[in-house]
């Protein structure tokens, strides 16, 4: 049986800023029990006159980590995403119940994958439960060949860009290719367009060897990955899909 | 008992109302400046060539016009007030469409007394019902313009029906035709738990209210 | 508008299905009284509608689950699903 989720409350210990947008949120969360890489948990906001506002957001951290992080791209007019980014301080406290969803996730430990090369498709904040995954792949000491295809605005927009390149850099079997889509440095020689099917035909690992693949960011981009990937010859269920909605990277 | 937890500093989107419009909120709501678009599904898209509308059911002959046939029809433009049951209202909404009264002008609504109810039927399946009383002498349009501009698939184009006096879910989204008759049934959200009539100013949201 | 700017995965429901069921529900396969598709929920196009939550086939459309939260009342409609197949056991 699963177990039914209370609301509980969290310490925020340190809000980190990732790019001029994007910040982490640490939290201390005395009632946590563990979780899977690509899980999340509902956030819940309360006003003084009751008003609630409930939102989505992916773990970032993987099981291993002592505290959780989430990862939150402030949405100019958002109701909730400018309130965690700029309202809350470090002390603090969130509410929020997860860990939810057994179907976005990857295990390390899971036999079923044993063996199958893993293709992460990110937009902009939909790195953060595909980071929990490469967090939780290091940490286990995992070598499944993996590549990370990652969409950004723009160079200084693209979260968690030191430790991709240090996670990439010290592990051979992991490939980090970054796709910018709106401004690129001067001397930028890598990808500069939004992802389309010939850019997955050249970054996906062939259908031949049986790869298992996760998208997450705004919707268009995921509908649009799972849609080539299918087209490449996926397979149905070995295209896992989680959808930010319309705003966000 | 628990003290509920309180976010410091949130405050969630504008919920404060201008004290001049206040009496023009009903209870519970607050103003929005924006249209927010509630879905359901996927947005149908039926193309206008292929477009018509219906009046049928216990009535003594059907009626029906194509969409050329539909846009001959009287027109009136008018301003209204709508509220959501998810409690935001919009104020002066800008309308072109037909009057209810002028689509019924051609049905024999006095020899058939015991037909009181309408049932909206739309593409992608949503239904909602009223009764004929509140559809009738200037409460309600088929619409097929918004602010000036032909009404977006996403709020509902080509043509929704318009009933300002009650909660906006009656007023239903890519509207295709009116069933006439005797029985009450229940729509879409009627039978989900909300309340069958849906009227703003006495709080009807949900059954039993 | 695009409609893919109007629906999520069905994985974003686990929160409310978790609030009802006592099993993990998104990776629960769910067959479309539609066309037969049996996919997981999680596989579902979730529509956050306000007033309810409606999760349907991605290849038919059909509504396979309708939830309302009303009073301290669930309401479920399964009426478009012809079957649902949920894990007893966490493995």
């Amino acid at each position: 049986m699963a177990q039914q989720l209370k609301w509980q409350l969290g310490t925020v210990v340190e809000i980190r800023e990732e790019t001029p947008k994007a910040k982490s949120l640490i939290l201390d969360l005395p009632e946590w029990t563990t979780h899977l890489a690509g899980q999340h948990v509902d956030v819940r906001l309360t006003a003084e006159d009751g008003y609630q506002a409930q939102r989505s957001y992916s773990i970032a951290s993987p099981p291993e980590d002592k505290y959780l992080m989430l990862t939150v791209d402030r949405i100019e007019d958002g109701e909730v995403s400018p309130y965690l980014t700029d309202g809350l301080r470090a002390g603090d406290q969130l509410e929020l119940r997860g860990p939810i969803g057994g179907y976005f996730v990857w295990d390390a430990r899971n036999k079923q994958y044993d063996g199958s090369p893993l293709f992460l498709a990110a937009g902009g904040s939909g790195i953060a439960p595909l980071m929990a995954m490469l967090r939780h792949r290091a940490n286990s000491g995992a070598t499944v060949p993996t590549r990370l295809l990652y969409s950004s605005r723009s160079y200084e927009e693209i979260i968690y860009r030191e430790e991709l390149d240090r996670l990439s850099a010290n592990d051979s079997s992991l490939r980090v290719i970054h796709t910018l889509t709106r401004r690129r440095p001067a001397d930028w020689t890598g990808y500069g367009r939004r992802i389309d099917m010939a850019m997955l035909a050249d970054t996906a690992w062939s259908p031949a060897e049986k790869p298992l693949a996760f998208t997450c960011g705004p919707t268009a981009l995921v509908e649009a990955v799972a849609d080539n990937l299918l087209e490449l010859g996926y397979e149905p269920g070995r295209i896992r899909t989680e959808r930010f909605g319309p705003t966000g990277g | 008992m628990a003290e509920k937890f309180i976010s410091r500093g949130f405050k969630g989107r504008a919920r404060e109302t201008d004290r001049a419009l206040r009496e023009r909120i009903p209870p519970g709501q607050y103003e929005t400046r924006d249209f927010p678009v509630l879905s359901a599904g996927p947005t149908p898209r039926t193309p206008l060539d292929r477009w018509d509308f219906s009046i049928y059911g216990e009535i003594a002959e059907d009626l029906k016009w194509s969409w050329e046939e539909f846009l001959k029809l009287p027109r009136e433009t008018f301003k209204a007030d709508i509220h959501c049951v998810t409690k935001w209202s919009k104020l002066d909404t800008v309308w072109t469409g037909v009057s209810l009264d002028t689509l019924l002008a051609g049905v024999n609504l006095d020899a058939q007394p015991d037909v009181r109810h309408l049932i909206a039927y739309c593409d992608g399946g949503y239904t909602t019902n009223l009764p004929l009383a509140d559809i009738r002498n200037g409460k309600a349009w088929v619409v097929y313009e918004y602010d000036g501009r032909p009404l977006a698939p996403e709020h509902g184009g080509p043509a929704r029906l318009l009933v300002p006096h009650l909660y906006f879910w009656k007023s239903a989204k890519w509207v295709r035709g009116f069933k006439l008759v005797r029985e009450d049934r229940p729509g879409f959200w009627e039978t989900a738990g909300y309340h069958n009539y849906g009227d703003p100013w006495k709080e009807q949201r949900y059954g039993g209210d | 508008m695009h409609d893919s700017d109007l629906r999520l995965d069905g994985n974003a429901a686990g929160g409310l299905l978790n609030e009802i069921f006592p099993f993990e529900m998104t990776t629960a396969e769910a067959t479309c009284g539609g066309c037969g598709t049996t996919r997981p929920i999680g596989e579902l196009m979730l529509y956050r509608h306000g007033m309810g939550t409606i999760l349907r086939c991605y290849v038919c459309d059909t509504m396979l689950i309708r939830i309302t939260h009303i009073h301290g009342f669930y309401r479920l409609d399964f009426s478009g699903m012809n079957c649902l197949r949920i894990a007893a056991e966490l493995h």
